[in-house]
């Protein structure tokens, strides 16, 4: 009886990586299988790895239905395999678990808010397909501290999730400002942002992105401001295993087909008349001419689904993050090519 | 050597010739040799297919990683750490982390448990049933959320570092923790360490005089006051003669936090608290249970000798219960060490919470999580190691 109480203590560790470390161990998730594309397709669903709660990102909402931009990114993928976007199911995973879950097989894809860094694309296996969204690390304090920058900050408690690139990002900007810190760091989304609002740390710091997103989850948002200085390069993306040249095709593509549909002018709402469209462009994003889906294991009119499921890239962003919404999050950077941003898709051709 | 009897064996002249398998010795060997060899072979179907697992997967494996530089800061840390050292140096700083919690935890939790097991068993009313409310509340709610009892619903509810609350000389209390006056000692201070040591070298000296002295006259001799005036005496007098060569450090306001002191950290405190009041409740039980255990002849053959209850408590009761209590107490240190990897939950950071950081930098789960089980098995086996030896030496002696 003793024994068993005491056991409180591994049930973390056991609940996070340990079940993800023995699926390594044993060999039994689909890292040894190539073909993920077909054990989706015999699934009957994508099962795809998101966020634990960030508003306008990944979220379930009051009828557990997820919704956010990255879940969007989610439901186009499995629009393109199966032409339904609800065909999709969702494994929160906190900022610790998510590499170990796609690297075991527990998830098909990685789609949450995670940074494209060099070690991730090499030695964690993994590969990123794309950036869907272009950010970078900010900090946010509570108006009545007074501070206006983050060069103000030395001597501040900050508050920081672990399993992040934030972490080091943080230490490297206040050793190069030659300033002090001293960081509070927490495992999950939650705990973090608790300790913050009730006045643990003077500062809050992660992706500028789930600074917005968080804000709002806080107790009074308005009582908190983001601070001007970007301190780093998040570009965020999708990510899948190395060693399945296929699957990752259908995730890159899917996110440049989103791109190539916003650029063209193609949207949720007119995805049917631009199949008449006279555009040699649009005919073979959507399958009118050519058989680019065949060529990735999918349908010829593959983008027509995903942008019937979920729209274009530019639908997707203002529907979940962007002025409209809660978060309004201005373009920036996310902007396309042609109006100033950096987002670029590949062309189909 | 076993001898088996063949059911018309009249007698035992020579060996019965048995089959092989039919020798209970050398089937027990056999079925020892063939489970060793399935055993050592699983493990090393387990080994090797996990290094083929994560070649296949292009993750990277080793322990070489443990040399490569951290890059990530620790904020809480006994000996010296910046995020220039190694991840090596970094898993040892959560780990000398873990060590506090639990050395500091187990001694807490061993004299509130001590405190309240008696109490449940003591004459007046009012102890026994708080005891009892004590014992029966801690026992009954996960420590997880004991800790965040303490951690989310009193210590961060507590005013800003601004407004901190004051506790006179120099201590004070905010949602950053406490905060208390820092000693800072000049060279002469060692004068005092010396007669520290020299008070405690004669107050053993005194003592076991007077425990001589016992035997041959059955004549008491306090010794407390001595040994007030010896360890803690001494080393006054002494101060004041070195011209007091101590200062004080006063935590100062700044901007944002108080700075200088010392200060203990509201996650510190919090898994502190909640480790120890938790376990408590169980060590006390314990107590309670050992004490019952020893017959109530005992204490009133004590009595008839004319011993006090306090030192039929101490000489009589508490030695004798002992051996009960050991062997149980032994696996309450075990799972209050274990459950300090809840630490990670409230940000402090232990041997989990260090780890966990560089599992993610580095991907290298396996290795991270065999260091985990390596550690926490070495610390439990060597606590088992020690309680077992004590236990030994408390046994009672058969004379
Ligand atoms: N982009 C960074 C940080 C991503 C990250 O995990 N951010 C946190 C804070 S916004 C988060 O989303 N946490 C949610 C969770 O752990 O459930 C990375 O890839 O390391």
């Amino acid at each position: 009886m003793f024994g068993q109480l005491g056991k409180q203590g591994w049930l973390i560790m056991k609940a996070t990586s340990l079940p993800l470390a023995l699926g390594l161990v044993l060999g039994l998730g689909a890292a040894a299988h190539a073909a993920t594309l077909d054990d989706v397709k015999a699934k009957g669903f994508l099962q795809c790895g998101a966020n634990t709660g960030l508003p306008g990102f990944a979220a379930p909402d009051n009828a557990g239905n997820w919704t956010g931009f990255d879940v969007d990114y989610c439901r186009a993928v499995a629009a393109a395999i199966f032409g339904d976007p609800s065909k999709v199911k969702f494994t929160p995973l906190s900022a610790k678990e998510r590499f170990t879950a796609l690297q075991s097989g527990e998830v098909d894809v990685l789609i949450r808010n995670t940074t494209w860094t060099m070690s991730r694309d090499t030695s964690l296996g993994l590969k990123f397909a794309g950036v869907n969204y272009y950010d970078g690390q900010g900090f946010m304090v509570r108006k009545d501290l007074g501070v206006s920058s983050a060069l103000e900050l030395s001597g501040a408690s900050i508050c920081v999730q672990t399993g992040t690139t934030t972490e080091l990002n943080l230490a490297d900007y206040f050793r190069a400002n030659k300033m002090d810190y001293n960081p509070v760091v927490f495992e999950k989304l939650d705990e973090t942002n608790s300790a913050y609002d009730s006045g643990r740390c003077d500062a809050l710091t992660t992706d500028a992105s789930g600074l917005y997103a968080t804000r709002l989850t806080m107790k009074s948002p308005g009582d908190h401001m983001v601070l001007p200085e970007i301190i780093s390069k998040e570009p965020l993306g999708p990510v899948v295993r190395q060693g399945d040249d296929q699957w990752f095709n259908v995730v890159k593509w899917t996110h440049f087909a989103l791109l190539d549909a916003e650029e063209l002018g193609v949207t949720q709402a007119n995805v049917e008349e631009m199949k008449t469209s006279d555009n040699p462009e649009i005919k073979r994003l959507l399958g009118v001419d050519g058989t680019f889906g065949q060529a990735i294991g999918l349908s010829n009119d593959w983008v027509v689904n995903i942008i019937k499921g979920v729209g274009n890239y530019g639908e997707i962003f203002e529907r979940n993050i962007g002025t409209s919404s809660p978060l309004e999050i201005e373009r920036g950077l996310n902007a396309l090519w042609t109006d100033g941003g950096i987002q670029y898709g590949m062309p189909v051709r | 050597m076993a001898h088996p009897i063949a059911e018309d064996a009249p007698l035992r002249t020579a060996e019965p010739r048995v089959s092989f398998l039919n020798d209970p010795v050398k089937r027990g060997l056999l079925v020892q040799f063939v489970l060793l060899v399935l055993v050592v072979g699983f493990f090393a179907w387990i080994v090797t297919n996990t290094a083929e697992n994560l070649q296949r997967a292009n993750i990277a494996s080793g322990f070489g990683f443990l040399d490569y530089r951290a890059g990530f800061d620790i904020a809480q840390s006994v000996v010296p750490y910046s995020q220039d050292a190694s991840y090596g140096y970094a898993l040892l700083v959560g780990f000398i982390n873990t060590l506090v919690v639990a050395v500091l935890g187990v001694v807490i939790a061993s004299f509130i448990g001590l405190l309240v097991g008696i109490g449940r068993l003591s004459s007046n009313w009012l102890v026994r049933q708080i005891s009892t409310a004590y014992v029966e509340t801690f026992r009954n709610i996960p420590p997880l959320l004991v800790i965040f009892f303490w951690y989310f619903g009193v210590l961060a509810v507590l005013p800003q570092p601004r407004d901190a609350l004051s506790l006179g000389f120099g201590f004070s209390l905010s949602n950053r923790g406490m905060f208390t006056p820092r000693p800072l000692f000049e060279p002469a201070f060692w004068v005092v360490v010396a007669g520290f040591a020299v008070g405690i070298a004669m107050t053993v000296a005194f003592s076991a005089w007077a425990r001589r002295k016992q035997m041959r006259t059955g004549q008491q001799t306090r010794v407390l006051p001595a040994a007030l005036a010896l360890i803690v005496g001494l080393p006054l007098v002494l101060f004041v003669l070195a011209g007091s060569p101590m200062s004080l450090e006063f935590p100062q306001q700044t901007r944002f936090n108080l700075v200088g002191g010392l200060q203990v950290k509201p996650e510190f405190i919090a898994l502190m608290l909640a480790l120890s009041i938790y376990t408590a409740a169980f060590i006390a039980e314990i107590v309670r249970a050992g004490i019952l255990a020893v017959s109530h002849g005992q204490t009133e053959a004590a009595h008839s000798l004319g011993l006090r209850p306090g030192p039929t408590l101490r000489l009589i009761v508490i030695p004798q219960a002992l051996r009960v209590i050991i062997p149980p107490l032994t696996s309450q240190y075990l799972n209050l060490t274990k459950n300090s990897s809840l630490a990670v939950a409230i940000g402090y950071p232990d041997l989990v919470s260090v780890g966990g950081t560089i599992l993610n930098q580095t991907g290298q789960a396996v290795e991270i999580v065999i260091i985990w089980m390596a550690v926490y098995l070495g610390i439990s086996l060597a606590t088992s190691l020690f309680m077992n030896w004590f236990n030994r030496r408390v046994a009672l002696v058969e004379r």
